[in-house]
């Protein structure tokens, strides 16, 4: 399932569903990710982490031998009651109680990565998870060297049809960057505005957003809907639409065209909330 | 005052009531699993609503400044009902989650065989997950139904402390008390108790193992029941010392037992899209 030598990110060329990738996403590497978490643990919290960890690594050096898989490749299959659930995933379920949930993020992001999740356990760790472990599964995803590198999408894609802005949040980091199609992307940007996540959640905005006249156009139109309602237009909207409407090759920034500033906010909007789906 | 209301169904409520109930002080909440007021067809039909006490309402719950928990379970209505019985297979890996703070609402409704065997079986899930039970007793033929019910909760290996007897009144107060579990009374607009016979027992029984809730669901029900228990107290001559014992220390001391409360809910949100969820700052949601 895993081959070390494999890239964690499709080489320039690939067939993929994205018409065009970002130069170069860039999640936290793993290690720092952990050093993050280990200076925010005391002792006995730490102390779970290394046996956790080392159980996931287990489980990877299991799926590394010649035997293969230790996951059923089909992600239905292996839904039943947890007697014979690997240790790592009762650790990735319990990470919460164990190091505090303000770490229990990165933590399970770090069992993905050391258990070598593949696309099969992820996607029954998300389909059983709880809001939190959907979420790591989809911050782990630039972590985790995936035989097939786009098997996880419809994960992204379930993300985006949430209204949890956390899992939107999530969904549109740099996997997504990488392998949503062209409409789907846009979507995703326009859901983030439309649901109140920032835009500093999307990766590869510049490089994805840049020459988009299609984004542009949806953009518009939406500062248009909600200028009609009296209502205010995120400033993040601006800053996307200024590099939507900038040449695709431009060799500058982009633009602070005129175009892209006929969509102000009302001057006398208050804030307000996202929009209810 | 501060409120902890330990048992009460917000997915059938709005989130008008979540912002009243902040209002009026309420900070955590615990949301058993139950029916849908009318019979589940299918195993799957669980799976999506444990997955929302799981996922979506703790999210809705946070956006209000609640802190929101669950318990899992196959129900008393539903558990005499083959086609939801294979629920009970799946509930280990329900029970291993982080938001799961006790086993329930399980107990009887008919008092069947079947009941019998779910309620035994469900007892045992929480002695090996660590956890407490919600043990809900019966509407109908409610004191005969609590005396089986100790009958197998002596069997079960569970210890009292880690049980939670609901929907107690008048005439069940007693051997409930007497049996050492922890003591649940709902109070509601026209039934089950209300908040003056809730301060009469109280006077009697004290104020040690016992917990109020509103059990607000999609029937008639008010979500700031446990607030009129706390007036009521007070203008009693209940202290507030008392009154945070019964509205917050008990049900912290009972759910607490899991080792799963998280009670740093954010502040309510107002207007503005949350920040946070899960501990997981969407401004570094790429991570």
């Amino acid at each position: 399932m895993l081959n070390p030598a494999e890239p964690a990110l499709p080489r320039s060329g690939d067939d993929g569903p994205a018409e065009r990738r970002p130069v170069s996403p860039a999640p936290l590497p793993p290690e720092e990710v952990r050093a993050r978490v280990e200076a925010r643990l005391d002792e006995a919290r730490a102390d779970w982490l290394r046996r956790a960890l080392a159980d996931a690594a287990a489980s990877a050096a299991v799926s590394a031998s010649p035997a293969g898989e230790p996951v059923s490749a089909d992600p239905g299959a292996a839904t039943s009651a947890d007697t014979g659930t690997a240790a790592w995933e009762r650790h990735f379920a319990s990470a919460g109680r164990h190091c505090g949930r303000h770490a229990a993020g990165d933590v399970r992001v770090l069992l993905l990565h050391a258990a070598r999740a593949g696309t099969a356990t992820l996607t029954r760790l998300y389909r059983q998870g709880t809001a939190a472990e959907r979420t790591a599964v989809l911050n782990a995803l630039p972590h985790l060297q995936l035989a097939a590198p786009a098997g996880c999408l419809p994960l992204v894609e379930d993300a985006l049809r949430a209204n949890d802005t956390g899992l939107v949040a999530a969904a549109v980091g740099p996997y997504a960057a990488v392998h949503l199609d062209a409409h789907g992307w846009r979507h995703a940007v326009l859901k983030c505005l439309f649901s109140g996540v920032p835009l500093q959640a999307v990766a590869g905005l510049a490089e994805r957003a840049r020459g988009d006249g299609e984004l542009a156009r949806m953009l518009r139109d939406f500062a248009h809907e909600r200028s009609e309602a009296g209502r205010q237009v995120p400033e993040d909207l601006h800053h996307v639409l200024d590099i939507a409407v900038t040449p695709a090759h431009a060799p500058e920034g982009p633009a602070r065209t005129p175009e892209s500033r006929e969509t102000p906010a009302p001057a006398e909007a208050a804030p307000q909330p996202p929009e209810e789906i | 005052m501060r409120i902890f209301d330990p048992h009460i169904h917000m997915t059938s409520r709005t989130t008008d009531d979540y912002t009243a109930m902040y209002e009026a002080g309420v900070r955590a909440v615990v949301e058993p699993s139950f029916w849908l007021g009318q019979p589940r067809t299918s195993p799957g039909s669980f799976y999506d609503y444990f997955d929302s006490l799981l996922g979506w309402e703790p999210f809705r719950a946070a956006q209000h400044g609640i802190a929101h928990h669950c318990t899992i379970a196959l129900n008393p209505k539903e558990a005499g009902d083959p086609r939801c019985v294979p629920v009970l297979e799946e509930l280990p890996r329900y029970l291993a989650k982080d938001g799961v703070v006790a086993v329930g609402e399980i107990g009887y409704d008919s008092m069947t065989p079947v009941e019998d065997t779910a309620l035994a079986a469900q007892l045992q899930l929480a002695a090996e997950h660590g956890l407490p039970a919600l043990v809900h007793t019966p509407h109908r033929d409610k004191a005969a139904g609590l005396a089986r019910t100790l009958d197998v909760l002596r069997e079960s290996g569970l210890p009292p402390e880690r049980v939670l007897l609901d929907h107690l009144n008048e005439t069940t107060v007693d051997a409930a008390a007497a049996s050492g579990c922890w003591l649940g009374f709902s109070i509601y607009p026209d039934t089950k108790m209300d908040e003056h016979r809730m301060v009469r027992l109280l006077r009697l029984h004290g104020t040690a193992r016992v917990l109020v809730n509103s059990a607000a669901d999609w029937g008639r029900s008010d979500p700031l029941k446990t607030r009129a228990v706390g007036d009521a107290m007070l203008d009693a001559g209940f202290t507030d010392d008392e009154v945070d014992q019964v509205l917050w220390r008990n049900p912290v001391a009972f759910y607490g037992q899991s080792g799963r409360l998280e009670l740093d809910a954010a502040a309510p949100q107002s207007g503005a899209p949350p920040t946070t969820h899960e501990g997981n700052s969407i401004l570094r949601g790429g991570e």
